[in-house]
């Protein structure tokens, strides 16, 4: 057997002083030469084991063996086979919990750079303008309407798309595309890349309708009625939580969904040449340490903001973002304020936010989640000057399609109750996936789930 | 895109539009809004429903200049087409066999008063309506509105057109003069909808208000919206915009629509500056 090789190609990123400073993507690809010398580390294993870490299955080793052949094409083929969004999971999935932490080599403390390569591939493949045209089946005949076009029903619509399902969606918003489009941010997911990906979804025949909300315009039961056979719920989880301390609702506190929302979908970054306007302030504290938090913290850092505090109840250990993405922000200068939390927002006569008021922590015993339970350390209070603040504290499902969709089941949490295999509800007729069952999770949970709900769809209308 | 299929400029400032939207039509209640985005480069903004027609398959709006996103709507004809028309978002206005309710309607405010004082009627309840503005320039619909009462009280702030004095002042009398007041319903600026509140909490008449707090998707997903009533957080665009006027925190209201009054104030000049170079 050859040695093994354990020197990760490492991925070109923007300087970080320069990139703090604009909204373009942080981390830069590789190139031809730097995805060879990656793809050549894989030792193509007979049973391998990093598709079990991939929840749509993308056949990894396949599509490295194409690429390392120098067969772009096949490689692209593999990808997408199981994969209709590879070039944004390749950017965003958390690969260090998923496929490359599986990854034999991962033992050796390297694992393939699978995210990257697949990155790489999907790339390469959007340039080349055929887009190789997919041939489609005979029409089924069959309807089926989608509500919610973030990662889960844009996978669930290509998926039964091919399958020869008629297929529309239902959108909210004035563009498709989910949390890709209004929440994850131009650096770290082009929103080229995404509007790339659906273009590709609809070159499949799927139909996009905008400015559609369900449970407004029409209701889930309306679209049974009016033909659909089979409905896909993927509303996601859009509802923001708040901390529920007094001053909250201080001009300048933000939900990290208002924040983000105004930056990247109505691209506030670019006002006054765009209409919608957002406050930046020179000091801004962001509360939570998720992937979300992350991205609050660095747009407002892109913004103009001379510091950036990132202001979490535990430790560095518990904090739940991407590690990559933590390490990006502390090189671009986030501050981290560590066991601390945020007592009350206090204001000026205008009610504008000038400070938070914050509490020490300290960590206890390990609680439900296993993390060590973070508890106020008596007299601790301490205040940080700020401007904004942007509370990222996690979301959870809007309930407006429940509400208003008769026999629908959900968790005191508002989650859908749905089958985790099938992703049927226990509606006649009705599936979901993605965080709108799970909660806020992942890209490529989101996916996963479309993909399964769209096979179980597909096995019943062909039963029908 | 939707299409305008008419426009009417009612008042140098205010203008009517009806626009081509089949399916919100369709399902528009009474005390509804829709969001619009004129172009790519606008921001949403929330436009309550004043009307709508089923047959033509339209929307009406009214709506007044104040900004530079009212402005570049003013600025497009019959037959232009908007980008984006989202609704019908809120919960509709309770409708109910009440008995006696005032509706009162300050200002832009009388359109929306409009077809709520129209489905009370349509539900049996005797409607007495009072409609207000600064002046006599300043006032519309007050023919729409006589259709749709048993009784019209018409003010103006300064006293250019019929009673002189502000819409509370009427407000007050109808409440003392005996008769039983089932309920009263108040549309217009924030301040107006705080002292008709303040007017109608002595005696105990249930007041609801529609809350024009600042919005962006109008679907529950920013928190934009968010206004405290009976020392509750809520998001105007979901579990409102009606509430009750006696619960609500004005002050917060008042804070929170000047967020963005320099941003506002800046992109407006530049709309002008801009439109008098083409004009
Ligand atoms: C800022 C941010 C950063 C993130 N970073 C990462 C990351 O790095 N890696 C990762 O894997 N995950 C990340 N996530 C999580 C990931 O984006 C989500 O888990 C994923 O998008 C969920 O997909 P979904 O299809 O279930 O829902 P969503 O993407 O939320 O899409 C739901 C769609 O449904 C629409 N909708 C809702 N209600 C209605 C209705 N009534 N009618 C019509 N349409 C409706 C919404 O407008 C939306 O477009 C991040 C999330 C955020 C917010
Ligand atoms: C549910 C609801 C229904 C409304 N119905 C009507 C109506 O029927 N007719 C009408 O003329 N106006 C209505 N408004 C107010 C209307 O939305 C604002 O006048 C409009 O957004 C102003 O935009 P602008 O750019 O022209 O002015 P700007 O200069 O941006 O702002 C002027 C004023 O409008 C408010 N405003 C600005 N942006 C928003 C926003 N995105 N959402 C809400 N308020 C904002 C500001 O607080 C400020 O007081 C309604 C508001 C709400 C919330
Ligand atoms: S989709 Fe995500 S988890 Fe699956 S192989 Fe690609 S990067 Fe890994
Ligand atoms: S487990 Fe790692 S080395 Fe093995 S096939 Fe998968 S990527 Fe290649
Ligand atoms: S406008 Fe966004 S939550 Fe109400």
């Amino acid at each position: 057997m050859p040695k093994l090789n354990l020197n990760r190609e490492e991925m070109p990123r923007q300087d970080p002083k320069a990139r703090g400073k604009n909204f373009s993507e942080v981390a830069l690809g590789y190139s031809f030469e730097q995805a060879l010398g990656e793809a050549s580390r894989c030792i193509q294993c007979p049973k391998p084991l990093c598709m079990t870490g991939c929840p749509v299955s993308v056949t990894i080793p396949e599509f490295i063996r194409a690429l390392r052949e120098g067969d772009m094409p096949a490689a692209a083929k593999a990808l997408k086979m199981k994969n209709a969004l590879p070039a944004i999971c390749g950017r965003v999935c958390p690969q260090e919990t998923q496929c490359e932490q599986v990854c034999v080599l991962a033992k050796r403390g390297a694992p393939v750079a699978i995210g990257r390569l697949e990155r790489f591939v999907a790339d390469w493949e959007r340039r080349q303008q055929e887009a190789a045209s997919a041939v489609l089946p005979e029409p089924t005949g069959k309807k089926v309407a989608l509500v919610g076009s973030g990662p889960a029903g844009l996978t669930c619509a290509a998926d039964l798309a091919k399958a020869g399902h008629s297929v529309t969606i239902y959108e909210a918003l004035h563009v498709a595309g989910g949390v890709l489009m209004y929440g994850i941010p131009e650096f770290r997911l082009p929103k080229e890349i995404v509007q790339a990906d659906i273009n590709y979804v609809m070159s499949l025949g799927v139909k996009i309708e905008l400015d559609s909300v369900v449970g407004k315009l029409f209701t889930v039961d309306d679209l049974l009625k009016d033909g659909y056979d089979a409905v896909f719920l993927g509303t996601g989880a859009g509802l923001p939580m708040f901390l529920n301390i007094p001053g909250e609702n201080l001009n300048g506190v933000y939900a990290a969904n208002e924040f983000l929302t105004r930056v990247n979908l109505m691209k506030a970054y670019r006002f006054p040449e765009y209409d919608t306007p957002v406050k930046v302030g020179k000091k801004v504290a962001v509360v939570g340490a998720g992937n979300v938090a992350m991205d609050a913290a660095r747009s407002a850092l892109r913004l103009g903001a001379e510091v950036v505090y990132v202001i979490y109840r535990r430790s560095r250990a518990e904090m739940p973002a991407r590690h990559e993405e933590v390490e990006n922000a502390e090189e671009e200068g986030i501050e981290f304020r560590l066991l601390t939390n945020p007592k009350r927002f206090l204001g000026n006569e205008h009610g504008s936010l000038v400070g938070v008021e914050c509490y020490e922590m300290e960590l206890g015993e390990p609680d439900e989640s296993g993390r060590r339970r973070p508890s106020v350390k008596p007299n601790s209070e301490f205040t940080i000057d700020v401007d904004v603040a942007i509370i990222a504290l996690g979301t959870t499902p809007n309930p407006l399609v429940a509400q208003t969709t008769i026999g629908l089941d959900t968790t005191r949490h508002g989650t859908v109750v749905a089958d985790e295999t099938t992703g049927r509800t226990v509606k006649p007729g009705v599936w979901a996936g993605g965080d709108t069952v799970t909660g806020a999770a992942t890209v490529i949970s989101a996916m996963g789930a479309g993909r399964r709900a769209a096979a179980d769809i597909d096995r019943f209308l062909r039963e029908k | 895109m939707y299409k305008i299929l008419f426009k009417q400029t009612l008042l140098p400032k205010i203008h009517l539009m009806r626009i081509e939207a089949p399916k919100v039509a369709a399902k528009a209640q009474a005390g509804q809004f829709v969001v619009i985005r004129i172009d790519e480069r606008g921001e949403r903004i929330p436009l309550t429903i004043a009307d709508w027609d089923n047959k033509e398959g339209s929307i009406t709006i009214i709506f007044m200049e104040v900004g530079a996103s009212t402005a570049r709507l003013a600025a497009l004809n019959e037959g232009d087409s908007i980008m984006n028309f989202v609704g019908p978002l809120g919960l509709p206005t309770e409708i109910e066999k009440f008995g006696t309710v005032i509706c009162v309607g300050g200002g832009v405010g009388i359109a929306p008063v409009f077809p709520i004082a129209r489905a009370l009627r349509e539900a049996g309840n005797r409607v007495i309506a009072i409609i207000g503005a600064r002046s006599k320039d300043l006032l519309f619909w007050e023919d729409m509105m006589r259709t749709v009462s048993d009784e019209l009280i018409v003010t103006t702030d300064d006293g250019t057109y019929a009673r002189k004095g502000v819409v509370t002042i009427p407000l007050k009398e109808l409440l003392e003069r005996g008769e039983k007041i089932d309920r009263v319903i108040a549309i217009g600026p924030a301040v107006m909808m705080k002292f008709c509140s303040r007017t109608t909490q002595p005696f105990g008449v249930k007041t609801m208000v529609s809350l024009n707090s600042i919005m962006v998707d109008g679907t529950g997903m920013c928190g934009a919206c968010r206004v405290a009533v009976g020392g509750v957080t809520k998001f105007a665009c979901v579990d409102g915009p009606d509430f009750d006027g006696h619960e609500v925190d004005w002050d917060l209201l008042a804070a929170r629509q000047r967020m963005y009054i320099e941003e506002e104030k800046m992109s407006f000049e530049r709309w002008l500056a801009k439109h008098a170079v083409t004009a």
